[in-house]
């Protein structure tokens, strides 16, 4: 048998390719649910972590330094297999999901709170003399250029995330990785696995291409 | 009457280093008080403690319109009623110009987008920068950018203006458009409170001007008793150096 037939067999790969694409399917999903909900528990931890009561801010700086030192593995097959055993039990895309989201959580909060951090103090000084709340200064002064900031490395997270979701594989959630190596145990070639790294890369070059234009733009000043 | 702004033992210490003194001052509705004096001085702690972008010590007091100006929600309606102008203009750079003026009426006064934008094109033209309503702050000059700054806090419609070395970053040939907005507004009712290094003009708009040094006032006045006839020792070798220069 020839390389090529390995590992570029036509057929295989037509034959399997609903089968990832129902997978790519699924890895879409997790990566979105946890970009948004990471996104969003990120930006509130943030904002916690830079203004709440201080013993609030030492459990938010708690929360960000353990969720970025421990091993995403780890995470997901403590929530999944382990969390059972006190009554939790959640499936295997909630798991995914669970785990991603705390991580990503974690992650965006230093990005955000870097963005925030470098917005000059008379931008609040000024906010604070108009007399706009805490709320509006935030939402209609500091955010807004804050995201200008943290847009590069908000979108490497991003990527981040969409990568890790082969991790829910082992939880047996049938995403694109574990779709591919079901159809190469069924058909006994690798080609599902090849397919399913073209997929991938597909999916994420575009982002990292973005992320460096970004980087060049923002690097240059607005 | 009651003054408008009430200052009384007015303290204010960073950490073990003291910067003001016990100050005490009533300024008058309308009135237009210069405070001059050398750098570290404490000017700017001063006028920054009236609408408490600096906290000051518990048993200082100080008042606008009659409000305490303390934490919470009694702030919130001192600081609508005080503007602020400040040296580096701090002018929010996402916004147009015209969004930089009606940012604050539609926020803390609720207006409607209409009467925000009508309010802010009456004091753009006031200060002379209507034609650049839609440009963004970076594509002015300083002076234009003090100016929106000063039609940015007018916009609020507010009983006192602070003014914090309003012509300090600007190149000398924009300091003029600046200082003559800021003579326009003095004498229409507006209380102001300018700390300021232009001693030409705080002689020819202040009511009272105020000397400080080393976090107290040493002497205050008519422009004409500060400056023509001082004194304090203190206040003569101030004036000596800056307007030898
Ligand atoms: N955040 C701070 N921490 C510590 N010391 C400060 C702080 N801000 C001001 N000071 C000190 O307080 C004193 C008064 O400062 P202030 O800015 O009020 O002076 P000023 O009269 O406005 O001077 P200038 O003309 O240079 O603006 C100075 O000695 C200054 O070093
Ligand atoms: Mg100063």
């Amino acid at each position: 048998m020839d390389l090529f037939s390995t590992f570029f067999n036509i057929p295989v790969l037509i034959n399997s390719l609903p089968q990832l694409l129902s997978g790519l399917f699924v890895t879409v999903q997790i990566g979105i649910t946890s970009i948004i909900c990471g996104l969003i528990g990120g930006l509130f931890l943030a904002i916690s972590r830079l203004y709440a009561p201080a013993f609030i801010q030492v459990l938010v700086r708690g929360y960000i330094d353990i969720f970025r030192s421990i091993p995403l593995l780890v995470l997901l097959i403590v929530v999944y297999y382990a969390l059972p055993f006190v009554g939790v039990r959640l499936s295997p895309f909630f798991s995914a999901v669970t785990a991603l989201t705390l991580v990503s959580a974690a992650y965006t909060a230093e990005i955000f709170r870097a963005g925030i951090e470098a917005i000059p103090h008379g931008q609040f000084e000024a906010s604070a003399a108009l007399g706009l709340s805490n709320r509006h200064t935030m939402v209609d002064v500091i955010l807004p250029q804050a995201i200008r900031i943290v847009i590069p490395p908000l979108t490497n997270n991003c990527i981040n995330v969409m990568k890790d979701t082969a991790l829910a594989s082992v939880v047996a959630m049938p995403d694109l990785l574990k779709q591919a190596t079901q159809a190469q145990a069924l058909s006994a070639n690798p080609t599902p696995l090849i397919g399913a790294a073209l997929i991938y890369l597909i999916l994420l070059w575009p982002m990292v291409y973005v992320v460096a234009r970004l980087e060049k733009r923002y690097s240059r000043g607005r | 009457m009651s003054a408008q702004i009430n200052i009384h033992n007015l303290k204010k210490s960073y950490g073990s280093f003291q910067v003001l003194h016990g100050i005490d001052l009533e300024i008058a509705q309308g009135e237009v008080v210069c405070v001059i004096g050398p750098s570290g001085s404490g000017k700017s702690t001063l006028i920054r403690c009236i609408n408490r972008l600096e906290s000051f010590d518990a048993e200082s007091e100080i008042a606008v319109d009659g409000i305490t100006v303390m934490p919470g929600r009694a702030l919130a309606a001192v600081r609508a009623e005080v503007g602020m102008v400040f040296q580096s203009f701090n002018l929010f750079p996402h916004m147009t110009v015209l969004r930089n003026v009606m940012l604050a009426p539609m926020r803390v006064r609720r207006s409607n987008a209409k009467d925000a934008e009508a309010r802010a094109r009456v004091l753009l033209e006031r200060v002379g920068i209507s034609e650049q309503a839609d440009k963004y702050p970076e594509n002015l000059s300083g002076g234009q950018q003090q100016r929106v700054a000063i039609a940015r806090a007018l916009a609020m419609e507010p009983k006192v203006l602070l003014f914090d070395e309003p012509t300090s970053a600007l190149d000398p040939e924009m300091v003029g458009e600046v200082l003559d907005v800021m003579k326009k507004l003095a004498g229409t009712g507006v209380t102001m409170v300018i700390v300021t290094h232009e001693m030409g003009f705080a002689r020819q708009v202040a009511d009272r001007v105020i000397f400080m040094d080393g976090g107290n006032v040493i002497e205050a006045g008519p422009p004409a008793e500060i400056f023509d006839n001082p004194k304090e020792e203190r206040t003569r070798s101030f004036l000596h150096a800056v307007l030898d220069h």
